[in-house]
Formats: structure tokens, sequence, C-alpha cells
């Protein structure tokens, strides 16, 4: 009898073990070179891209937007707006969850949104028009405003700079703060305990998350997911990383090195698309506050001397990923226009020295440029630029520097001509396509002048100023597009910045991969995983 | 030898002092800044100053440096400004592949270059002295990432032998262990195959000319025992010390086969940590650093004096 008893507790041991492992062995995990190392976790404190994706896996969003940057619906389930368009009412779906199993509320919502709105130029446009967020109950609020705001919902669901909802816990924190408890309410859990920074960041599957029922459309619609684990593995080196996707190592690889995208596109056991249809767009900013490009006459000088096709070739050398594009709001996009840039599109060396020695440039007094040596594209960008100013005889002090010190360096708003190894003229970054593509969040053509407000560079227009003011009013697209037309038109006579061309970066992932979503990066809901 | 121990050490103290403060402030003297990294590309000169304030970045380099010290006095190397977490869990979590790495380079190079040095000063002029040096030639010519790539591209992208990166530990799976470990080690290992192996050779080239080996020759003793009993021990003092900085220079120099490999060790913390500025880790990792190199070359000196009763400090 005691025999037997052993025998069947064995057994049933056995059979415990046995389901145990078939578990763990049907765990499907998802393995994704990410485009960079995550080196901080929380959304709100940084604006680095590669945060804002780990704020996707993590954190809901009340709007979303879709393939076509429609907003759609997330965590809302219904909303209103009063005829006035000052009141706006939001109710949650039932059933919101936070990862520690918590309700998502109104009051979560509410710290969320303020927090947020302190960092974000979308999100300060906006309270700069809100006279109160208040709750109405615990799962719908309002948003009174003292004036309409028409982009609300795309702003509230802006892809790029997410707008994620936290617990009231960790959003009442300091916005300048980092938040280091990572609960979201998101279709992915982080797993803190498995995080090694520089090398690797684990995601688990959150089982209660709810999606929605619509089918998935970029950002918008049901979230679901279909693998248990998530690991992004950093790889620096990209060699290994493209020979990690090849040999099957790793499913995804994010942002593949250009001039390895034909063995990549080669190889019948990798899929290589576009996700990002507005991709990024090479930039080079000039210093608005000392002469000589406190005068727009230099700065258009600057604007004459680009051939996009040339910064292009040099930036991306590979024309099925480029788009040469005189659009202030980027080509691709629902306010994309080239009006007014046509007398601007073809280079005009000798009238740009005509330009720069109408503004008092006497080609002797040194241009201080900045020179990022680690960041390959961009480089190659501003390279193009020191050579075409040598060209017409410029006196170009061309400074390398690694990229953190070119960040440090472009916040000091000292005289480059008193001392050029404090103050510099021109440095050059690129711009990811959707924060471009509106008024709102194009933080480059902020012309206030003022370093509290405007970004590395400093113009000060107040024409500018008043037609992105007007935007935030307009609701049509009649409207909007006018005002775009006006911009474009203003843009051109005092060039804030100059743009040096549009490229898009393809994602590449494994074939074993099915029902990749058509966000704007990649994503890990929908897609499943076939061994 | 005790004493010669408890000097050093008391030395240490007093070195590691000087690496602090040296460190500290040259990191600090550095251009760049962690707040404008953190703040990322859309952040505005307002934004920066607000997040430096809040690390405390903005403090005068004095305070800083007082609060660090204090800090580490009782043991604590800080946080990162980046992650938020601990300096201290950070550099543990990087150790072992390092370790291990380091480990594996010293011991294949050791196994290695030694007998090939040793044959080669035997067979000085001969097919396998030039063959050897030749290789020797080839070790330091060679930039280790091009041997990475070139054993990448044989070993895992065609023979699929290996995995192409990644670090399994040996507590985990020890053919998964053997597997990730073998090509960083051999790529790592040619450098330091050939710098011991032409040291080996050199010594005992020295050696064997001694009138003591002609003696042990004229003696009858075989050819084993006067190249490993006799020649190699007095030949051993340069060896052990090009071993011995072979450890220490492995330590802080594998950023390469790290990087490469996407082995998730401390030359990678530390390049990527002086990369985006994040003080603490640096400082904390260089600390180390130094205390390991402190202690190597005390173990060198104790070998010394094990291998040749001679020397005295």
């Amino acid at each position: 009898m005691r025999h037997a008893k052993l025998g069947r507790t064995a057994l049933l041991g056995a059979a415990a073990l046995v389901a145990n492992m078939s578990l763990a062995m049907a765990e499907t995990t998802l393995k994704v070179v990410p485009q960079a190392d995550l080196k901080n976790v929380d959304p709100v404190w940084t604006t680095a891209a590669i945060t804002q994706n780990h704020g996707y896996m993590v954190y809901d969003t009340l709007f979303a937007l879709d393939s076509k940057l429609q907003p759609h619906p997330q965590m809302v389930d219904t909303w209103s707006t009063s005829d006035d368009g000052l009141t706006w009412t939001f109710t949650l779906r039932d059933g919101l969850l936070f990862h520690d199993g918590s309700p998502v509320e109104t009051n979560d919502v509410i710290a969320s949104i303020k927090r947020w709105s302190v960092k974000r130029a979308d999100g300060q446009a906006m309270m700069s028009r809100v006279k109160e967020i208040a709750p109405v109950d615990a799962k719908t609020f309002e948003i009174r405003l003292e004036k309409p705001f028409g982009p609300m919902l795309s702003v509230l669901g802006n892809p790029t700079l997410l707008l994620p909802i936290m617990r009231e816990e960790e959003a009442k924190t300091d916005p300048n703060t980092q938040v280091t408890t990572i609960i979201g309410s998101g279709p992915f859990k982080f797993s803190q305990d498995e995080w090694v920074p520089g090398d690797r960041v684990v995601y688990r599957k959150f089982e209660e998350y709810k999606a929605r029922s619509e089918p998935v459309d970029g950002f918008a619609g049901g979230k679901v997911v279909k693998v248990d684990k998530v690991e992004w593995i950093y790889i620096p080196d990209t060699n290994t990383a493209t020979q990690a996707l090849m040999s099957g190592e790793v499913d995804v690889y994010e942002i593949p090195p250009m001039d390895l995208m034909p063995i990549l596109k080669a190889d019948p056991n990798i899929t290589v698309q576009v996700l990002d249809p507005l991709g990024k767009m090479g930039h080079i900013r000039p210093n608005h506050l000392y002469p000589p490009f406190n005068d727009p006459r230099a700065r258009q000088a600057l604007q004459l001397l680009v051939d996009q096709r040339e910064f292009l070739a040099a930036q991306v050398g590979n024309p099925d990923f480029e788009t040469v594009c005189y659009s202030v709001f980027m080509c691709n996009s629902a306010l994309e226009s080239e009006a007014h840039a046509e007398p601007w599109m073809k280079p005009n060396p000798e009238k740009a020295k005509e330009l720069l020695e109408e503004a008092g440039y006497n080609f002797e007094d040194p241009i201080v440029v900045m020179l990022p040596t680690d960041q390959q594209i961009i480089y190659n960008n501003v390279l193009v630029m020191v050579g075409k100013l040598k060209e017409i005889g410029v006196n170009v002090d061309a400074q390398a520097m690694d990229w953190s010190s070119l960040t440090s360096r472009r916040a000091k708003t000292d005289d480059p001509n008193a001392d050029p190894k404090v103050g510099w003229h021109l440095f050059p970054t690129w711009w990811t396509g959707v924060p471009m593509s509106s008024p709102l969040t194009n933080a480059p053509l902020v012309a206030t002048g003022d370093p509290k407000t405007a970004w590395f560079g400093w113009p000060k227009d107040d024409e500018i100023e008043r037609l992105r003011s007007a935007f935030m009013e307009a609701t049509t697209k009649e409207e909007q597009m006018g005002i775009v037309d006006a911009i474009q038109k203003r843009f051109y006579e005092v060039i804030p910045y100059l743009n040096t061309g549009q490229f898009v970066t393809p994602v590449a992932w494994r074939t074993t991969l099915t029902g990749v979503p058509n966000a704007l990066l990649f994503v890990a809901w929908n897609l499943e995983k076939t061994e | 030898m005790i004493a010669l121990i408890i000097k050093r050490l008391v030395a240490t103290t007093f070195v590691m002092a000087f690496v602090a403060l040296f460190v500290f402030g040259l990191l600090h003297l550095a251009p760049g800044d962690p707040a404008a990294v953190i703040a990322g590309d859309i952040a505005t000169k307002e934004d920066i100053e607000r997040i430096r304030n809040a690390l405390g970045l903005d403090l005068p380099f004095h305070t800083q440096f007082f609060n660090w010290l204090g800090a580490i006095m009782q043991g604590d190397l800080g946080t990162s400004i980046f992650s938020g977490r601990p300096v201290a869990e950070l550099i543990l979590q990087r150790v072992e592949p390092t370790l291990a790495l380091t480990t594996t380079t010293i011991l294949l190079s050791v196994v290695v270059a030694v007998p090939l040095g040793i044959v080669a000063a035997w067979r000085a002029g001969s097919w396998v002295d030039r063959s050897t040096m030749g290789f020797a030639v080839l070790g330091f010519s060679v930039p280790v990432f091009v041997f990475a790539y070139l054993l990448i591209m044989i070993f895992a992208a065609h023979l699929k032998l290996v995995p192409v990166m990644g670090y399994v530990s040996p507590t985990d799976d020890v053919g998964g262990f053997l597997r990730s470990i073998a090509l960083p080690t051999v790529a790592l290992g040619v450098t330091y195959v050939a710098l011991i192996a032409r040291i080996t050779r050199a010594s005992m080239l020295e050696a064997i000319n001694q009138d003591y080996i002609r003696t042990a020759h004229a003696k009858g003793l075989g050819i084993i025992p006067i190249l490993f009993r006799h020649a190699l021990r007095n030949a051993s003092v340069p060896i052990v010390t090009t071993v011995g900085i072979g450890i220490a220079l492995l330590i802080g120099g594998v950023v390469v086969t790290e990087s490469v490999f996407a082995i998730p060790g401390l030359g990678r913390l530390t390049a990527d940590s002086i990369l985006r500025r994040d003080y603490p880790i640096v400082q904390g990792v260089i600390l180390i650093f130094s205390a390991i190199y402190v202690l190597i070359n005390l173990t060198i000196d104790i070998i010394y004096i094990i291998v040749d009763p001679r020397i005295r400090y």
C-alpha cells in the first residue's frame, strides 16, 4: 500500500516535471538587436529614441496613431468634445490593469499627463491652453481648455515621444528625476532583475493585458501578444549583428547598416522592410546668436551650398532609401509641401559667396564646425558641408569630437568668434521624421530665440512663432495646409536650419516571423514566431 | 616575504588614492555632459540644466569629489547616472565574462606559447624557429578584430560550429560556455601567444648558451630535463613578467574582443560608460582595475622570489 502511494507520488511528480519542462520548452522568445543600448528606462525623463521604444513595450497610451498617422483610441473607450471645443471628456476602457494588478484609474492618467507635458513641446503647447484636467470618476476625466486646441488627439497619441500612462505613484515623480520602478499597463512587463545595462533587456508577456478588438494598424488596434518573452540583445558591432541575424541567433535587427543591406536582401531567410515611411532627415544647424549666421543672408548662403543628392550619397549611399525633400514637414507626411522651395533646390556657390559677403563675413575669421567622429551618418553629413564651405573660400575650423562632447558643447551660448574653443557656428545631426512632420513637435523650428524654449542654435523669428501658434487653433486640413504654406515661405526667407535629405532605415527580420505590424518602429505585438 | 606583502598593501592605499583623484579630475575636465546625453536630442538648454541640477552635476568640482570619496570610504561606489543602478552591482554583473575570457586567453597563451618558444630556441635557425617567429610577427601585426571577423566567418557563419556572439555562463551550461568563449579566446590569444613565444625564445636562447647547460649536456642529461628543469627555470623571470603584464593588459584591453563578440564584460562597460560620460561607473571600474594591477604586480614579485631565490626586496 505504502509502495503504491509512493509510486503514485513519484508518477505525479514526474508528470508535473514533464509538464513544467514542456512549458519551458514551449516558451517563445523573440530576440531583437535594438538600435541602441537601453541606458535609462523612463521615457519621460529622456527623449532618447530607444527609451521611447522601451516605453511602447511597457506602457500603454490613451490614443495611438495608425499607419496613416491618424489618431485612434487605445486605452480610451469613448470620448467627446463640447460644441465650443473647450471641454474634452474621455472614458477609459474596462479592465485596464497595471502590471502589479492594480486598476488603471483617472488619477493615474491625470498625473501621467501632467508629468509628460512638462517635458514635451506638444505637451507644453497643449498645457498652455489647459485650464484644468479634472477627474469625473475613476474611469472618466475631462480636459478643460481656455482656448480650443485642434490637434488634441494627435498630441495624446504622439508616437515618437509617447505619453506613457504610469501609476500615480511614479507619475508624481519630478519630471527631471528618473522613474526607476517600471510598472506600466502595456502588453509587456519589464523584467528588471534580468536587465543587464549595455547587454540585454528582457520583457515578458503581460498575461492580463486586455487588447482592443480592432485589427492592428500602426500603433493603433489590438496589441495581441503572441510571444512569451522578448529579449533586446545589444550588439555594438554591426558585422557581428548581421552575422547573428543570418545565422538565426537573433530574429530581428532593428537598424542594420546600409553597407550590409545588399547581403541581407540577398538572404532568402531574411525580410528587409521599411516600417517608417517618413524615416529621418539630415540636418545642419547654424548658430543664430552670432555673426555671420545671425544674418539670414548668411544662412541662405548655406542653403545654396546644399545639393541634397550629394549629402544623401554621403549619409546613406543607397538611392533605394533616399529622398530629396525640401518640405519643412517631411515628404510622405500629412503636411508635405515643397511650396516656395524651388529657388533653393539648385546649389549656387557663387551666389552663396556673395550672400556671405553681404552678411559681413570676411572669409578670414574661422567658422567653427563640430564634427562628431563616432556618429558615421552625421559625420559624413557635415563633412560634405565642410568641403562646400572650403570650396567658396570660407576659413573652416573643423573640430573633431565625440557625440557626447558635441551634445554638451552645442548647449553653450558663448560667442564662437570670441572663443572658438567654446562657442560654435555649425553642427550636424539628424531628426526622426514624425516629430519633424508637425509645427508643434518640430523642435528646431521653434523660433523664440530663448535658450529656455528654443532648440540649440536659438533662432528668433516672430512670424514663425505666430504661424506655429495659429496651427494649434486650426481644426480643418485646409486651415492647416494654409499655415504650412506660410511656414514654407517664411522658412526659406530666414532658414532656421538646413535639411540635407530624407532617408529611411529598414528593419531586417528572419522569415520565421510573420505579422510584423506596420508601425513606425519595430514592435513586438501581433507577430508570430515559427521555428 | 610577509614584510614585502604588507609594504605593498600599504603602498596600494596611496596608489588608489592618487588614482581616484586623477581619474575623477580627468573625467570632469574632459568635454561632455551626461545630462546632455540623458536629455536626448529634442531637449532644450533649460531641460539639460534641470537634469544636471537634479543629478548634482552642477555642484562645484571639490564638492562632487569629496561626496564621491566619502561614499567610497564607506564601500559605496555610487550609482550609475543613466540606469540609476548601483555601480558595484553593474560591475559584478560584468566581472565573470571578463574574468573567464582573460583566464582562458592566458591559459591558451601559456600552454601554446611557452612550448613553442622553447622549441624555437632549441632549434634556433631551423624552419621551426622561423615559422614560430613568422607567426609571432603575424600575431603582432594583424589587429584583433580582423582575426575575430575571420574566425566568425569560418567557424560560426560557414561551419556553424560555434555561435557568432554572446556569452554563456559556465554555471548555466559548461558546453555552451566553451562554445561561446572559444572564438574570443583564440582571437584575443593570438597576440599574447606571439608575445610570450618571442619572450620565451629570447630568454631560452640566452639560458641554453650558459656554461651550466653545457655541463648538463656533458653529464649526459636528456634534452627534456635540460630544457625544462635547468634552462626554463633560469629563463622564467622575463616570461613570468610578460605573462603578468599580459593579464593586466588583458583585463583592461578586452574591449574590442568583447564588442565584436557581444560579450557583456568590463571592457565594454568601461568603453560605453566613457562614451556617455557615466562618471561613477568609469571611476568605479578604474579604481578596481588599479587595485587588480597592484595585486598582479605583487603576485609577480612573489613568484620572482619563488622561481629565483637570489632575488631580494
